[in-house]
């Protein structure tokens, strides 16, 4: 529910970067507003999979949402191997945008599905095998239970894995949610989008379903940074999540000044990042390991 | 040489008699003209038909020699067809397809004849295409180049675009990521301006000038200015020709700034995009206090400019100059130091020394690629002959030479208008200008902040305009666009293409 304000916390500090004032930190939200109740326009060209699409991403991110422990609370579900289903499930989210994309025949956002597809295909093994670190050091084999185990005393004794882990986790929370170096969300430019591509042609509800999911996505990878970066047990349950949120704000403003500080990359280079995500997380797997 | 003797060289801003413009016959004046280029190391600066609506048209080469501050003339008649010169000289192909669709002559030979703006020829009936004369021309509508292949794909932008910019139509053929060949097709802007401007000069002309291309505003107005005191043999006052400089540098200082913040923007870089944003707004709020308007729009006029600037606006000026010129240099020196920035402008979209020779680039876009072209120092006219500005130059070719010839020029301008402000010379500002000598042709260069504008009149009988030429920058520096993309990433188009930020109305016309 919190989920469309941290991109208003990171367009706010985009804002001040740029010496402007902003958009407020609710837009998300009045845009969501607005666009749900407006109607939608579909293509001649397109079939049910574009009708689909914006469904599917939106479903599959909620339920990834359920997955997902924040400030050591239990995940509302929960179950030994659920960090599989975690990945699997933003992979659904991808797959079927994809083929909605593809579905318009639009050679634009055929581009951007090639796009997309290669650096998810990149970015995926960087957040398994950063999950894989943390739950063998961990051992537990649930987010909820792996998350639950992570404090300080892990985070000092393992010190150098789980800086690797967060390392991966960070450039996968940016090129998955789109974010500079590896997209701009700000781009209007149809040549060189990459996530933005995808949703050209949705329009109404169905865009209003794109735009949510992809701040649950934004807040499902900020959570699993947060979480380890921040594994501080108080022992009451509300002051943990207090901590959490207020992690997730300053995440949010890291990602503003990262934006503001930083060009975006050549699309020939984004691969390179992505393969750096997934060394980084293997070097962490190996330190555990030990 | 033999070519020159066959040429009438002059000046710039020089009218010279119809009759003085030697007439050579098409092998000749085909041979001069690639002559010229090829060993004269000159640049076609307008090749242009012009006639009536019947007879022979007459192609018109105005050739300019940066290296001796001259231009030439040569002339020839043609009916029906003759052997195109871009076969050997490249940088005649869009001046040859302009003279095949407005006067239904054909180049023949030319390698890749097609419209370029899709309107009817001007005689009636004749046609490069053989195209029914009832048959509706629209835009775009034409052959492109196609790549076959297993892997090609291709993929067409426009002429709707996602920004809020002017309609063109943008084909790539593309391997993946890899562009191997981009096509421009425009014409959606074409407004006849040219047409419309026979008969003249009258009260509309000047408003065809200001508007021929709206960020070009006071380069086009003060091109067309110097052509009309010109044929009228009226010397511009001094003080008139000082406030015209300063206004023609704010202009480029202001378009300067507007697209390294794009170039920025265009990376992602918000800072520089958001500052340089505001700057621009700042330094056309100079143009403004100059005239009321910020871009310039009735500044200039033929005899002088409209309004003079006295001593409490000159130092409003020259206070606003200096902190907008402290924040300029913090905003975009950000850019230069900044790896990730770098990373993305330097070997994008790279055009060498020797492409850009050939295919006639002008302005910045050429200056980057180490060709020191600038009317300002090779032709100088007005307030320039007295106040030298160097040209500035670097030698890469990519996006990083194209923006940081960009930040030399507005250092450069900035110094020049404030030495400009502190030393006004003293005088009116306008004065009436008679009426314009019959039977003459004068060739008015002008560098904009996009590169040369050639502006080209001829008068009849009566003193009125029988021809009026415009050349702007971007006819010119199109095809560059399209030939920096080859091998680039698709992805870097926009980026390319706000390095070079060309005019489509002042292409269209």
């Amino acid at each position: 529910m919190l989920a469309p304000l941290l991109l208003g916390v990171i367009n706010k500090t985009k804002a001040f970067f740029g010496g402007r004032k902003g958009q407020p930190f609710l837009q998300l939200y009045y845009d969501l507003n607005k666009l749900l109740r407006k109607g939608a326009v579909y293509s001649h060209t397109t079939s049910w999979i574009f009708r689909a699409g914006p469904v599917v991403w939106l479903a599959a991110a909620a339920v990834a949402m359920l997955l997902v422990p924040l400030g050591g609370s239990a995940a509302p579900m929960s179950f030994a191997g659920d960090l599989v289903l975690l990945a699997y499930l933003l992979g659904l989210m991808r797959f079927f945008v994809v083929l909605a994309a593809m579905d318009t025949g639009s050679a634009l956002e055929g581009m951007g599905a090639s796009r997309e597809v290669q650096f998810s295909a990149l970015a995926e093994p960087a957040l398994l095998l950063a999950l894989a670190a943390l739950a063998r050091q961990t051992g537990q084999l649930s987010l909820t239970d792996i998350y639950g185990a992570m404090s300080f005393d892990v985070l000092l004794k393992t010190g150098p894995a789980m800086i690797l882990v967060a390392g991966a986790l960070l450039i996968v929370f940016l090129a998955e949610n789109a974010r500079v170096p590896v997209d701009d969300p700000d781009t209007h430019l149809e040549l060189t989008m990459i996530h933005e591509v995808l949703a050209l042609d949705t329009s109404g509800p169905d865009f209003a379903f794109i735009l949510y999911g992809s701040a649950l996505k934004l807040w499902i990878l900020g959570a699993l940074l947060v979480g380890v970066l921040l594994p501080i047990r108080t022992g009451w349950l509300w002051a943990d999540i207090g901590i959490s949120l207020a992690g997730m704000v300053l995440l949010a403003v890291a990602t503003g000044v990262i934006e503001s500080t930083m060009a975006r990359l050549r699309l020939l280079r984004v691969p390179q990042l992505l393969g750096a995500a997934s060394a980084l997380a293997i070097l962490a797997l190996i330190l555990v390991f030990r | 040489m033999a070519g020159t003797r066959q040429l009438l060289e002059i000046c710039n801003t020089e009218a010279v008699s119809l009759q003085d413009v030697p007439r050579l016959n098409t092998t000749e004046f085909r041979q001069a003209v690639i002559d010229a280029v090829r060993i004269g190391g000159a640049s076609i600066a307008a090749l242009f038909g012009h006639g009536q609506a019947n007879g022979p048209v007459r192609l018109m080469a105005v050739l300019e020699y940066p290296a001796r501050g001259t231009l030439s003339l040569v002339s020839t008649d043609v009916q029906y067809s003759y052997d195109a010169i871009t076969p050997d000289c490249p940088q005649a192909h869009w001046f040859e397809r302009e003279i095949a669709e407005q006067w239904g002559v054909e180049p023949q030979g030319h390698p890749w004849l097609k419209p370029i703006r899709f309107h009817t020829s001007c005689r009636r009936g004749m046609d490069a295409w053989a195209r029914k004369a009832d048959s509706p021309i629209l835009p775009g509508v034409t052959d492109y180049f196609r790549v076959e292949g297993e892997e090609i794909h291709e993929v067409a932008v426009g002429p709707v675009h996602a920004g809020i910019i002017e309609p063109g139509h943008f084909r790539f053929q593309c391997h993946g990521e890899d562009v191997f060949h981009l096509e421009i097709s425009l014409g959606y802007q074409h407004r006849g301006i040219e047409k419309a401007l026979l008969g003249g000069p009258n009260k509309r002309t000047l408003h065809y000038m200001e508007t021929a291309a709206g960020d070009t505003t006071i380069g086009h107005a003060t091109a067309y200015c110097r052509a009309i005191e010109t044929l009228c043999a009226y010397n511009v006052p001094a003080r008139a020709q000082a406030l015209r400089a300063i206004a023609l540098e704010l202009e480029r200082v202001a378009n300067h700034v507007g697209d390294l913040g794009a170039l920025a923007g265009e990376v992602a870089y918000l800072p520089t995009m958001s500052y340089c944003g505001r700057i621009r707004g700042d330094i056309l709020n100079m143009t403004a206090l100059l005239c009321g308007n910020r871009f310039g729009r009735g500044l200039v006029k033929p005899g002088g400019v409209r309004f003079d600037a006295e001593a409490g606006r000159v130092g409003d000026l020259l206070n606003r100059l200096d902190a907008a010129s402290k924040d300029l240099e913090v905003a975009v020196n950000l850019l230069w130091n900044i790896p990730s920035v770098m990373a993305r402008f330097e070997e994008t979209g790279t055009l060498s020394q020797d492409l850009a020779r050939q295919i006639g680039l002008v302005g910045p876009a050429a200056r980057a690629c180490g060709v020191s072209r600038d009317v300002r120092q090779d032709l100088p006219f007005g307030m320039y002959r007295f106040a030298h500005i160097p040209a500035s130059t670097w030698h890469s070719g990519d996006v990083f030479a194209r923006a940081y010839v960009r930040w030399l020029e507005i250092q450069r301008s900035l110094t020049f208008v404030r030495e400009q402000l502190q030393s006004l010379p003293a005088g009116s500002v306008a004065g009436a200008i008679g009426e314009p000598a019959p039977g003459q042709i004068v060739v008015s260069l002008t560098e904009g902040w996009r590169g040369e504008i050639c502006h080209v009149a001829l008068t009849d009988d009566d003193g009125q305009f029988a021809h009026y030429k415009i050349v702007d920058p971007s006819f010119h520096n199109w095809f560059g666009l399209a030939c920096c993309l080859r091998d680039q990433q698709v992805s870097d188009f926009p980026l390319c293409n706000k390095s070079f930020n060309l005019s489509y109305c002042g292409h269209d016309l």
